[in-house]
Formats: structure tokens, C-alpha cells, sequence
């Protein structure tokens, strides 16, 4: 069995790890593959790429808004699949993709993880697919593509929970920073860092890197002080957003991130 | 004792393949302490006389249960109406509201939130906040705002503080997606209190008990006011349910009555601007649960459309997709003008301006053949008050 490329850049690195969040077909539809080529060409360590829905429950409205604009410009996952198999074998970044169940269901599941291997895809994060649907339905068969499957946990989350998505994680466990939709504001509190060094003493066997609400270099190495590293998912939508040559945008906002 | 079961929700939240609970790992423990907790607190007895007095010195239960007689005449069949437009406040939502704030209470919860569609729900839960003091934030899709708008002063009124969700198509569904991200915004001191038959497992089967005394009450008023034992047919509309889970509830395992859901068809089903879900859905995942969803190939949820705000939802409860699925229930599609007619009919042969939500069901007795013994009962869910300027804009009256 081959490794999974997740696993690769623990091995090679145990500290600040940066995991950037952007949603495929936006601002435009042809930006997808654009945008990952230039964080693949940054020390980015993972991209995270995002599968619009038209209800992101989870999300806050940087995030939705992008979805939005995403769908209005015709992105699907198939359309995705297209775009990522234009760049396939010049990515070095590991991909995850992250999105809801409803399209990824209606997409076929097995198709989707035969399509997520073709196109070199090496996680998956389904926030509202349950525990127990992933025990009976999914495991087996990401198992089978040598696909991840990445779990949320969040301040409410129990141990006893923590220690059962732990032992169905692969790759890394994603730490919801705090009881929030994405994009909220993170001032990394007393009750945060308790939570994260509760988290921190359980001894979990998969490493975590904690997301919602990092947003700067500042919060970024905050975060990094309680985890492996941090996922910047809205902040990054909001640059480019406004941005006017992709790449520009890209490069600058990752150097603001890592050092400053 | 199995047969009893057959609709019933079993112990993973599921009516048959639909149901569950998906949400993201956010709202995991607030689901879960719900789920953990909420059969035991309605079953305490403290519990039960608390609901059963709010609800009959409060609300005004039982609602009468009324011989239609011009309308029975009219369509040479039985009608029988179950008069939750004589609620307080004006429909069936608030003895789901009474239920949840009294279990959120036994939950030491602070904060009351609820998304709203007619504003009935918004109204109902604006109320029992009130009735309890707590503080009550209710969204609101910005187009519902404009269409509801005497619902939304009533709330204001009532003290609560009413958002306007201005995603998506601005109304039921993008109101809920507000409101669940509030929840896990706020996840310790608030609850949520949804108001149908929707969101994750355990909310569909709680709000359907909460709901299960409009059928409790039918079953005593045919028996001890007319003498009859069971009606043949049960008839309600649905948008997301909770008044025809209310009246199927405790006839659902009793295959000799018939149950038949009326849902709008809008404009008509084949025109792109519908609400009909079990014709124009297929299996999906919305709102925390799995249940027929109108949604693209792709999956994207199909923003619906209805005349009545109530009904404007892209999705039905999960019991009702089993009684669909399961062949259990009929479901009829009624267009906007047969609503609007069929209240205008009720006004006229009965004195009682409906809500246009109720219309719909109404609408059936002209759809569907009936025997002349036959015992019709039709869920009366609300008043039309809210709705006189939907009435006036379409005018013909
Ligand atoms: C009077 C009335 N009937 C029916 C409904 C539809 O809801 P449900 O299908 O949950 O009964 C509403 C919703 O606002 C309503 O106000």
C-alpha cells in the first residue's frame, strides 16, 4: 500500500502546517485550477478545495457567498473532476476536497472516490455525513480508493466522542476552534486553549490541525502554539474576492500568513 | 404490537430509510442532549400537566371538532373540520411551542430561537417566549417578511427579535440554514425550536407527539360527540408536516382510514414554480435529515415556490416521505388558484376565512370523489387572518 500524501507531510513536518481553504469556480468558474496552481507553487502544505452546496449550514457568509457565486458560474462536481484532471500529476500539494453530503450523494459515492483517485485527490471532508453512515456506508470503500476521511471536533465535542472519531480518523482531525460557523472571529480565549489542551493530553493517535475563524499571521501562529498547524478557509476567500490577478493575490496572502 | 411500529420512528431516528440525524459535528451535542433527553422529560408527570394545562386554559384545546354541514352538502360526502384556527394565535404551531419551551426549560435553556415561513410558527414561538419570559430570536426569509408582514409586528409585539435571512431564495429553507447556524453559534444556553416535522432526529418525532393530540382529540369528538368510531379519510396539507403528522398521528397504524396529504403545486408541477415535493423530489439530504428533497441532478436544492409561505419548502418531513414511500398516505397536489378558491368557498359556506396553508387542503373535497357516508375529517390549521393581503392581491372574491 502506497502512503497516503496526508500522511507524507506529517512525516516530514511536525509544526505549523498551513491547510488553505478556497471553493472551487470561484471568483470564476476557470479560477479553480488557477488558484491551486499557485498555492502549489507557495509552501502551502495542504489545499483544502471546496464543493459548493446551495445550504453550507456550517458556513458563515464569506464562505456561503462563494458557493453561491460558484453555482451561478456553473460549477458542479463533475465540472470539477474536469478541471482537476487538466492539472492531474503537476500538483504536489495533497488535496482534500470538503463538501456536503447531499451532492456528493446524488453524485454516487463510488464514483465519487473512483473520480477523487483518478484526479489524485487524497482526502475527503463531509461535515454532516453521521458517524454511524460512515461506519456502514463509506468506510470500506474510501478505505479501498486510499481515500481519508477527515473528522470535525469542535469545544462541545465529549472525550468519549473525541476518542471514537480518533479512532476512525485517518490523516489529521480537524479542530473547530471554537462553537462557530466559519469565518468567525477567533481571539484565541482562556476557554479555547483549555479545550485545545484537553484535546492535546488525550493522547490521540491522529494529529490536529485547528480551523474556523484563523484569519492571519497573527492567529496562525497562535493556533500552531495548540496543533500541528491551521486551516485558513474565509479570509483567503475574502482576498480574492476582490483580487485582480489571482496569482498575485495568492502568493501575497500566503507570504502574510508565514512570515511576518 | 408490530404493526404498531411500522410508522412509527425507530431508535436510530429513521422512519423506514428516511430520518437520522445529519448534522455537521457543531450542533453533535446539542442533537444528542435532545435526543438523550427528551423522551424521559415528556413522559415526566410534572411534564404532562404542565402541557395539558397550558394547553387547555392557554390555547383554548380541545379545538372543536365541527360538522360542516353547507360544505357537506355541497360535495354530498361528511366534513368534519378540526378547528385548530381557533389555537391561540391562530393555528396549530403552538402546541409544538408549548411543548419545546417547557422542555427547554427542563433543559436550563436561556435563549429561544426558531426559524418561521407564515409567521404562524414565529408568532407561536414569540408567545411562549413571552409566557415564559425568555428572549426570542426568529428568522425570517426576507421575501416571507414582505408577504407576512401583519406576522412579523405580531412578533415584534410579542418582544422578539425578528432577523430577515436574505440568502438563497430568501424564504423557509434559507430562514432554517439561519437558524441552525445560530444554534451552533450558541450551543449551550439556547434551543431551538423548530416547527415542523423537519431538522435531525429526535425533532421530527418530538414535534409529531407534541402535534398528536389534534388526532387524540378527533378520536374522543367522533366518538363521544357523533357516535362515530373512525373517520375513512384524514385529510391535511403539508409543507413541512407537523399539522398532518398532528391529525395522521394516532390513525397512522389504522389502515382503515385513509390519510391524504395535500401539498402546493404552485403554478402547476410542470412549470418550474412548485413546492410539491413527493412529485417533483427524490431522496436527499436537507436540514439534518434524509427525506425527499427538490433538488438539480447535481444535487443543489431547488428553491420552490407556493403561494402560501407556510408551504414554500423544498423538502417534507421524514415520516411523511415514509407514509409516501410506503404508499401509507396520498399525496395531491393543489395549485395556488384551487387554494385560493377553496378558502374563499370555506368563507362562504362556513363563516371561516382559512389560512391559505389550510386551502390547500380543503381544495381535495373538489379533487377527489368522496361517498356520501363517507366520514371526511380535514385538519382546519389555521386562520386567514395573516393572509388578507395575499387574499386582496388575488382579489377575486
Ligand atoms: C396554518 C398553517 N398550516 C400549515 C402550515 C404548514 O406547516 P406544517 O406542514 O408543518 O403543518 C403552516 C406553516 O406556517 C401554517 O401556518
Amino acid at each position: 500500500m502506497t502512503t497516503n500524501p496526508i500522511d507524507s507531510v506529517f512525516q516530514n513536518k511536525d509544526q505549523k502546517l498551513l491547510n488553505v481553504y478556497f471553493t472551487a469556480g470561484f471568483p470564476t468558474l476557470e479560477d479553480t485550477t488557477k488558484i491551486l496552481k499557485s498555492l502549489d507553487e507557495t509552501d502551502v502544505d495542504f489545499v483544502e478545495i471546496g464543493m459548493p452546496f446551495s445550504d453550507p449550514v456550517a458556513d458563515g457568509p464569506t464562505i456561503q457567498e462563494s458557493n453561491d457565486v460558484a453555482l451561478n458560474n456553473g460549477i458542479s462536481i463533475d465540472k470539477l473532476f474536469e478541471q482537476l484532471g487538466t492539472v492531474k500529476g503537476e500538483i504536489k500539494t495533497p488535496i482534500i476536497l470538503m463538501g456536503y453530503l447531499n451532492p456528493v450523494m446524488q453524485y454516487g459515492i463510488e464514483k465519487f472516490c473512483q473520480n477523487c483517485v483518478e484526479v489524485g485527490v487524497s482526502g475527503i471532508i463531509i461535515p454532516d455525513l453521521p458517524m454511524q453512515d460512515y461506519l456502514r456506508q463509506f468506510k470500506q470503500l474510501f478505505e479501498s480508493y486510499g481515500l481519508y476521511n477527515i473528522f470535525l471536533i469542535s469545544p462541545q465535542t465529549s472525550e468519549e466522542r473525541i476518542k471514537l472519531i480518533d479512532e476512525h480518523s485517518n490523516g489529521f482531525i480537524y479542530m473547530v476552534s471554537s462553537a462557530s460557523i466559519t469565518g468567525a472571529k477567533a481571539d484565541i480565549s482562556n476557554s479555547q486553549e483549555a479545550y485545545f489542551n484537553r484535546v492535546n493530553s488525550m493522547g490521540l493517535k491522529n494529529p490536529r490541525l485547528i480551523g474556523f475563524g484563523i484569519s492571519n499571521n497573527e492567529t496562525f501562529e497562535k493556533a500552531c502554539q495548540y496543533a500541528k498547524g491551521a486551516i485558513i478557509g474565509s479570509a483567503f476567500i475574502k482576498a480574492l474576492r476582490k483580487s485582480t490577478n489571482i496569482d498575485h493575490t495568492v502568493k501575497e496572502f500566503i507570504s502574510g500568513i508565514k512570515n511576518n | 404490537m408490530k404493526t404498531l411500529e411500522k410508522y412509527s420512528v425507530d431508535q436510530y431516528g429513521f422512519y423506514g430509510k428516511f430520518g437520522g440525524a445529519y448534522v455537521p459535528e457543531m450542533l453533535y451535542p446539542n442533537v444528542e442532549e435532545l435526543k438523550n433527553n427528551y423522551l424521559s422529560i415528556l413522559n415526566e408527570d410534572s411534564f404532562k400537566k404542565e402541557f395539558d394545562d397550558l394547553l387547555s386554559k392557554y390555547v383554548g384545546r380541545p379545538t372543536p371538532l365541527y360538522f360542516a354541514s353547507r360544505l357537506s352538502e355541497k360535495y354530498q360526502t361528511k366534513v368534519y373540520l378540526k378547528r385548530e384556527d381557533l389555537c391561540h394565535t391562530g393555528a396549530h404551531k403552538v402546541n409544538n411551542t408549548i411543548g419545546q419551551i417547557l422542555l427547554a426549560k427542563r433543559l436550563g435553556k436561556k435563549r429561544i430561537i426558531a426559524e418561521t415561513g407564515a409567521g404562524q410558527h414565529g408568532v407561536a414561538t414569540a408567545t411562549v417566549c413571552a409566557l415564559m419570559g425568555l428572549p426570542c430570536v426568529v428568522y425570517m426569509g426576507e421575501v416571507d417578511i414582505a408577504r407576512q408582514r401583519p406576522n412579523v409586528e405580531r412578533m415584534k409585539i410579542l418582544g422578539a427579535e425578528v432577523i430577515p435571512a436574505t440568502s438563497g431564495s430568501k424564504t423557509l429553507k434559507d430562514a432554517t440554514n439561519e437558524a441552525m447556524r445560530h444554534w451552533i453559534n450558541n450551543p449551550v444556553d439556547t434551543h431551538y425550536i423548530i416547527g415542523s416535522v423537519v431538522g435531525p432526529h429526535p425533532y421530527p418525532d418530538m414535534v409529531a407527539r407534541f402535534q398528536s393530540v389534534i388526532s387524540e382529540e378527533i378520536i374522543k369528538q367522533l366518538s363521544n360527540d357523533f357516535g362515530i368510531k373512525h373517520p375513512d379519510y384524514v385529510i391535511a396539507c403539508v409543507g413541512g408536516g407537523s399539522n398532518a403528522a398532528g391529525a395522521f398521528y394516532h390513525y397512522m397504524n389504522n389502515e382503515s382510514v385513509k390519510l391524504i396529504a395535500a401539498e402546493a403545486a404552485g403554478l402547476g408541477n410542470d412549470t418550474g414554480k412548485s413546492a410539491a415535493t413527493t412529485q417533483l423530489g427524490k431522496e436527499g439530504i436537507l436540514h439534518g435529515s434524509r427525506t425527499l428533497l427538490m433538488q438539480t441532478p447535481d444535487g443543489q436544492v431547488i428553491e420552490p415556490y407556493s403561494i402560501s409561505a407556510g408551504l414554500d419548502y423544498p423538502g417534507i418531513g421524514p415520516i411523511h416521505a415514509h407514509l409516501f414511500d410506503s404508499g401509507r398516505a396520498e399525496f395531491i397536489s393543489v395549485k395556488d388558484e384551487e387554494a385560493m378558491l377553496a378558502g374563499i368557498e370555506l368563507s362562504r359556506l362556513e363563516g371561516i376565512i382559512p389560512a391559505i396553508e389550510t386551502s390547500h387542503a380543503l381544495s381535495v373535497l373538489s379533487k377527489k370523489k368522496f361517498g356520501k357516508n363517507e366520514v371526511v375529517v380535514i385538519n382546519l390549521s389555521g386562520r386567514g387572518d395573516k393572509d388578507l393581503d395575499t387574499y386582496i392581491k388575488w382579489g377575486k372574491y
